[in-house]
């Protein structure tokens, strides 16, 4: 078979969006996000979608892959008439790293690294899904110091990255000062990261049995000085942005979301609190100690891009009140289960005993085995629900990985939100929904 | 017939320097964040560690306004096409840093998705290792890279090579291993 | 600002001794096996998750039912090869085939999750779409087609969604070499 027969047999498809006369009904529905709307059946008449204008008179265009405003590397298309979209196709797969191939060749111990670079805006959430999961599976108890030193980090992953998101937001909508004071706040949380996991991104520092270090001296410290700055610098920005009539005016009534196409379309995180659904999986369903803490859940009313901007905004302020309660109710302990078969002994135990310079090196080399089994555990991230399907074959290495990507199921409400806006609405809606494109695409 | 052709005397040398410090005194870069690198270029722009004081906290969205193309991040298959016509609508002269081991060599992601290395579409300039790179080595690539123009010439890069003055022949050695790139070594720049 | 906050319910329900996500208590967690109508098998998996295993033909009937009665959310949907590893641990009357689907639906209002797995032959590797019960599935499934060629159908748009267009063969099966090439000190594996 030539080149050209190979390819065309294998050939599923255009990704791109077609004209309006290529694309069949159903598509359509799709791209101007109605096809949620509709009765069961799918038979669709020309009539029911109010295409008003001709294919001659409509223009379809392109954003990204590269593009400052599209999050990375998300492309976009979408059908013009004038500035007024019409109909859109997000197309994604620009960063796909076979993440999910790649964790099935390395080893449990291995497998943090693998999958802390999914959403490498929240890294820590990505290794305590994966750890939860191994750790389900290999049905130990982690130590409850770990469990608080866990939730401690992955808040103060959350402020991060919903700080981040402020700043890219702030830049999206023209307000470059927000990035640089963003960037600002972050680099205190990056710092002391860097002090604890050694790393300022992609820690690896959640493994499967607890965590890889202890706290360093003198964290109470550290830690109260970015919960006693970070609330004040918050304060600013909300003064900054939530009463300015510019922003305002970018942002309410903008991209509005029901919470009924929200639940259809499987949208979880602050897309779905915003238009009034009070889903939270650390309230609803909690995992580490959750239940412990004293947190509020913030919900919005109306699910335009201002709820979404608010509720972000007001989470950081939850966090930075859970961070504060896991300071003063840390418990002294072990940072990691004591199983030698699971967690590598500590160096110095190395030069005096035979068996730990064994269990080293097995753990390092080959890798600790896993019973066979299946399981499904999922997180809030700052993005959504973030879960991992893992399924044990008996050996050291997953047999299958799936991560439950929340981006990636969010950017399904992208032609929902864009209908009928214009192409700056679109760049505020797209920066609400916060795809992360490590994780759209793994 | 450009300040190339000319051989040079005391004039044209001078110039030659002007020219050679204007073009590294205000480097713009394109933006062109993939992945987690992004974030640390980000970074690298932002308050803390400030590129501005490299003339080059303007990150042109348009290619054909830009300079430097950073790649940082992870270029999978799709992505490549795209990187090379970004790259092919830059204008000369124009140099690329290849951020993080990721865009370096195919990084920890030695698989079906991603190229091993932007190297083997685009001609790079400098690498910058790391996963992902902190600001402060980003930063000291971008000096190499000032560094690279303060001592190049000013004349294009030649065709046939890719990156740092190799040429690529057709097939690999038998062995399956290809020699190692003889990097541009300038050390610590002044 | 218009947002409200809410405060915490009553946490009640048993905790798994694990960190793992716990169930807490709502009103009547009811088994989502009765829920589904037809009977199918069911068995408690890690962290007392109910896991029901369902044939194709019922696949449809029960998501339905499963949506009646009160599973809003379709969380995810995933495919798994089973190449390498046939002889998993199962249940009594379910036939392993290559591929499996599953699929994980939440309840918000009664805090639960339940799990479906069907099992897909490899030389018939179709199954109904989820897509007019759930239209979050659209991606989902896009994605289990791209990486795993199992084809559903009456979904409205199923071309790959990550690899690129013309890309050839399904990456994520088990019999598709995950294409390393030969480094220093590590040559590239024997073909699969």
């Amino acid at each position: 078979m030539t080149d050209e027969e190979l390819i065309a047999e294998t050939f599923e498809g255009p990704q791109e969006m077609q004209d309006l006369d290529e694309t069949s009904r159903e598509e359509l529905a799709i791209e101007q996000g109605v096809a949620s709307e509709l009765p069961e059946g799918f038979v669709l008449d020309p009539g029911d979608i109010d295409v008003e204008f001709g294919a001659d008179e409509t223009m379809i265009i392109n954003m990204g892959p590269q593009h400052p405003s599209t999050h990375g590397v998300l492309r976009i298309m979408l059908e013009l008439e004038g500035e007024t979209v019409l109909r859109s196709k997000p197309i994604v797969g620009y960063l796909h790293t076979g993440m999910e191939k790649t964790g099935e060749e390395l080893t449990y111990v291995q497998g943090a690294t693998n999958v802390t670079r999914m959403d490498y805006l929240s890294p820590l959430h990505n290794e305590l899904v994966f750890s939860l999961a191994v750790e389900a599976l290999l049905g130990i108890e982690i130590p409850s110091r770990a469990t608080w030193i866990r939730m401690l980090m992955t808040e103060l992953n959350r402020i991060s990255s919903h700080v981040m998101w402020m700043a890219t937001n702030g830049m999206d909508l023209a307000s470059t000062s927000m990035m640089i004071y963003g960037f600002r706040d972050r680099e205190m949380i990056l710092s002391f990261f860097e002090k604890t996991t050694g790393l300022r991104m992609n820690h690896d520092y959640i493994r499967p049995g607890g965590v890889a270090a202890d706290l360093p001296d003198g964290w109470q410290d550290d830690v109260t000085a970015i919960v006693e700055t970070i609330p004040g610098r918050v304060d600013e920005y909300d003064e900054m942005l939530t009463g300015q009539p510019i922003f305002k005016q970018r942002t309410e009534g903008v991209g509005v979301l029901s919470p009924e196409l929200a639940l259809a379309m499987s949208a979880t995180g602050p897309l779905l609190r915003a238009s009034g659904v009070a889903w939270d999986l650390r309230r609803a369903m909690p995992y580490l100690a959750y239940d412990e803490v004293d947190f509020d859940v913030i919900v919005g009313t109306v699910g335009d891009t201002y709820d979404r901007y608010a509720v972000r905004l007001n989470e950081i302020r939850e966090s930075c009140k859970i961070v504060r309660q896991c300071v003063e109710m840390m418990p002294p302990g072990d940072y990691r289960a004591q199983d030698k078969k699971v967690t590598p002994p500590p160096r110095a135990r190395i030069d005096e005993s035979m068996e730990a310079l064994i269990h080293h090196f097995k753990i390092f080399t080959r890798g600790f085995e896993v019973p066979a089994g299946e399981v499904y555990v999922a997180i809030e991230s700052p993005r959504g629900e973030l879960g991992c399907y893992l399924v044990a074959d008996g050996s050291s290495k997953p047999y299958r990985m799936h991560i439950r990507g929340p981006s990636f199921v969010n950017l399904q409400l992208l032609p929902s939100l864009l209908r009928g806006g214009l192409i700056a609405d679109a760049i505020a809606v797209i920066s609400s929904v916060d795809p992360v494109m490590g994780e759209v695409d793994r | 017939m450009g300040l190339e052709d000319l051989s040079h005397n005391f004039l044209t040398g001078s110039l030659e320097e002007l020219v050679k410090w204007a073009r590294r005194s205000s480097v713009w870069p394109a933006t062109f964040g993939l992945a987690c690198c992004a974030i640390e270029m980000m970074a690298a722009g932002a308050a803390d560690f400030d590129l501005a004081r490299f003339g080059m906290e303007v990150f042109r969205s348009s290619p054909r306004q830009a300079d430097l193309m950073i790649v940082a991040g992870r270029v999978s298959q799709k992505m490549a096409p795209v990187l090379r016509q970004v790259y092919d609508q830059m204008v000369e002269p124009k140099w690329v840093i290849s951020m993080g081991v990721c865009a370096s060599s195919g990084g920890m992601f030695n698989n079906y998705a991603i190229v091993q290395g932007v190297d083997q579409i685009v001609p790079v300039d400098v690498y910058a290792p790391g996963c992902p790179p902190s600001p402060q080595t980003l930063i000291h690539a971008i000096l190499t890279l000032h560094e690279k123009i303060r001592r190049g010439e000013l004349t294009k890069r030649r065709p046939g090579e890719t990156g740092a003055g190799i040429v690529l022949t057709s097939e690999p050695s038998p062995s399956g291993w290809v020699a190692p790139p003889t990097g541009v070594r300038l050390g610590t720049p002044r | 600002m218009e947002t409200e906050t809410t405060t915490a319910p009553e946490a009640t329900g048993a905790p798994e001794t694990t960190g793992g996500p716990k169930a807490t208590g709502a009103p009547e967690a009811a088994s989502a096996a009765e829920l589904a109508g037809v009977s199918v098998l069911a068995s408690k998996g890690v962290l007392g998750q109910e896991v029901l295993h369902v044939t194709r033909d019922q696949y449809l009937e029960v998501i339905g039912s499963l949506r009646e009665g009160g599973f809003e959310m379709c969380a995810d949907l995933c495919a798994v090869d089973y190449l390498r590893h046939p002889d998993r641990p199962l249940p009594e009357g379910v036939t392993p085939e290559r591929f499996e689907v599953v699929v994980n639906l939440l309840s918000l209002e009664r805090h639960q999750r339940v799990r479906l797995r069907v099992q897909v032959p490899e030389s018939d590797p179709v199954l109904p779409t989820l897509f007019h019960l759930y239209p979050g599935t659209e991606n989902m499934e896009r994605e289990a087609f791209d990486l795993y060629g199992l084809r559903f159908e009456g979904h409205p748009d199923l071309t790959r969604i990550l690899m690129p267009e013309d890309w050839e063969g399904h990456p994520l099966r088990k019999d598709y070499s995950v294409g390393r090439v030969p480094v220093q000190f590590k040559e590239a594996p024997g073909p699969r």
